[in-house]
């Protein structure tokens, strides 16, 4: 199939005072679509920074990364803003729903920036979150859910554009196991079901094991699975 | 895109006691604001209300007030030949020439202060039907007797009814009290013109004042006045336009001295807000990293902090404004430095003074919000991810 993400020769470094501190070393890859893939590796190695990278949060050094069809390196700040509204749907480790706004207004953020009426918005909100089982939930705030819920209503968020590809760190990483099961289960059938394409940045194997494809990041480098 | 205004509104009413206290920062000076302008435009109003649009004025050229003015009987005299000037059914001139003096009285409230005291003459009445007679009766022509004006009696000591005033060696009662709606000659005493010439022994006026036949007819009167060889130290005005022009060197000083001093106080509202919404700045870099990641863009998120920004000291100039508009139920009375005598006023509200005020608030909170709602939209995203 045809690889939706396509990363080549990718390095990047991050500047601490005048220390250059080397993240990703030449990195270069590709996610089929449809593919549900797990960056591993251990703290530090650059996961998060990878991610970013294709998320579109963030620049290379040095390299390309095209996404759907597009060189996101070449795009401008307010294009490449854009491109993330209609092509990226974000998983945070700690949700990151903003505190004053409902379960329902938050996921009908991302909406604002498309064209979409109110009516229309009104469905998409109520089709996400009703894809992740929170539909009865829509009126309270985040303080008023519990961990896991809010990371649902965080992926309602994430899907209610119909983003191309959903990036997630550590989408467990803060929740007890039950919540952590429930969340893996559900991005499971975001994949097999609506065909998303993921990417998980996650350390914890159970949550790898849902995953197609496993990727190993160490000191910067890919390792050859 | 827009980042939605009830994320603005709603994060204003999270902080309550920082945005309490903030918000009570910029009511006060606000308040202090427009309670100046209130009193610049009492001042103002009280002196516009005092002249009529259908009287002419005649003061000195040189003079800055009535007090400075003379103009002798000889020149009243030639004025009063002038076409245009109104006359009663009986054919005389409806003028009042009118010699204005300041004499000493205590205050109620202790020390001694200037009240003006000004002649009039027969017709004074028929040219100023706003002034009515409330208690008492009028002074007799010919007699030492004064009428008073409603803001003279309640300030000051022995001007009531029967009471005695002494001034040019000689003892004045009062028989009368005047109301003159509201105006600069309810803080005056009025006499008979001739009297108080006599008293203090002069024999000039210091202006005086009559009524035009027709109101239209003020450029072509003053043209013939212009005329006049005898009238080239002389200058007629609209009575209304000459005490407005009174009204400017005190309104301008209340004006002047007092947005000073709020500008002043301004800077201390204004760094409160801005200490405030850095503070809020620094608690949302995580969600301003969710929202750029989102697809909002750096302006859409300087545009939410200087709304709120803008928001916060809005709320602060209503409540501002809101208390200080009680101020139009006070009056007060103080030195007018134009006449040099005392004037009582009532604070006066009008939309300039409320857009004004509510601009000041505005002001404030851009200032303030400026430079924290820049570092807001120039958070780099993945540091402020990262900050959580
Ligand atoms: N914005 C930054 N500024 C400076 N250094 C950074 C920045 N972002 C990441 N780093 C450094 O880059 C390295 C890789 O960071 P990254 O967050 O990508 O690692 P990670 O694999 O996600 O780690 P973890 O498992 O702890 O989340 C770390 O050493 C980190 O300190
Ligand atoms: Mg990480």
């Amino acid at each position: 199939m045809e690889p939706i993400i396509r990363v080549q020769d990718v390095s990047k470094s991050y500047w601490r005072d005048s220390f250059e501190i080397p993240v990703l070393n030449n990195i270069s890859f590709e996610v089929p679509s449809g593919e549900f893939l797990a960056l591993m590796g251990p703290s530090g190695s650059g996961k998060t920074t990878l991610l970013n990278l294709i998320a579109g949060i963030d620049r290379p050094d040095r390299g390309t990364i095209n996404v759907a069809g597009t060189d996101i390196v070449a795009l401008n700040e307010s294009r490449l803003a854009s491109w993330r509204a209609t092509h990226v749907g974000f998983i945070f480790q700690f949700y990151n729903l903003i505190p004053v706004l409902t379960a329902y207004e938050n996921v009908e953020l991302p909406l604002l920036l498309t064209s979409l009426s109110k009516r229309e918005r009104r469905e998409h909100v109520e089709t996400a979150l009703t894809v992740v089982g929170l539909k009865d939930r829509m009126r309270h705030y985040p303080k008023q859910l519990s961990g896991g819920q809010e990371q649902r209503v965080a992926i309602a968020r994430a899907i209610t554009t119909d983003p191309t590809l959903l990036v997630a760190d550590e989408p467990t990483g803060d929740l007890d196991k039950h919540s952590a099961d429930e969340i893996l289960t559900l991005l499971e059938r975001l994949n097999l079901e609506f065909k998303k394409t993921i990417v998980m940045v996650t350390h914890d194997p159970r949550a790898a094991e849902k995953a197609h494809i496993i990727r190993h990041l160490d000191k910067g480098e890919l390792q050859q699975n | 895109m827009k980042i939605p205004l009830k994320y603005t509104i709603r994060n204003l009413g999270t902080r309550r006691l920082t945005t309490g206290i903030t918000v009570l920062g910029i009511a006060l000076v606000v308040f202090v604001f427009s309670a100046v302008l209130m009193m610049a435009y009492g001042v103002q109003k009280t002196l516009i209300a005092t002249g009529s649009d259908e009287n002419v004025l005649v003061a000195r050229k040189a003079a800055n007030g009535e007090i400075s003015s003379i103009i002798d009987r000889q020149t009243a005299n030639v004025i009063l030949t002038l076409p245009h000037i109104a006359k009663t059914p009986e054919g005389k001139p409806i003028s009042s020439g009118e010699p204005v003096v300041i004499i000493n009285l205590n205050k109620l409230t202790g020390g001694l202060s200037n009240v003006t005291v000004r002649g009039v003459s027969q017709q004074v009445f028929t040219l100023r039907p706003h002034v009515k007679l409330k208690e008492g009766r009028m002074f007799n022509w010919g007699s030492r007797e004064l009428i008073t004006g409603v803001a003279i009696e309640k300030r000051f000591a022995g001007s009531k009814i029967g009471e005695v005033v002494r001034f040019a060696g000689d003892n004045w009662t009062i028989v009368g009290l005047f109301d003159a709606g509201g105006s600069g000659f309810d803080s005056e005493m009025w006499g008979d013109a001739d009297q108080l010439l006599d008293a203090f022994n002069r024999s000039a006026y210091s202006t005086i004042t009559f009524r035009l036949d027709q109101p239209e007819v003020f450029q072509e009167f003053k043209a013939a006045f212009d005329k006049e060889p005898r009238l080239q130290q002389f200058e007629p005005k609209i009575e209304r336009r000459y005490f407005e022009e009174q009204s400017e060197l005190m309104a301008g000083f209340i004006s002047i001295l007092g947005i000073f001093i709020t500008v002043i106080f301004s800077a201390g509202s204004t760094i409160g807000a801005m200490i405030t919404m850095y503070a809020a700045v620094a608690n949302r870099t995580v969600e301003v990293g969710t929202l750029r990641a989102l697809g909002f863009r750096r302006r859409s998120v300087l545009a939410a902090f200087l709304t709120e920004s803008l928001l916060l000291s809005l709320i602060g100039g209503l409540i501002g404004l809101f208390f200080a508009s009680f101020l139009q139920f006070f009056t007060i009375s103080t030195l007018n430095f134009g006449s040099f005598s005392e004037l009582a006023f009532s604070f006066a509200l009008s939309p300039t003074i409320v857009s004004s005020s509510l601009l000041f608030a505005l002001l404030m909170g851009l200032l303030g919000g400026f430079l924290p709602s820049v570092r807001a939209a120039r958070l780099n995203i993945v540091n402020a991810l990262r900050s959580s």
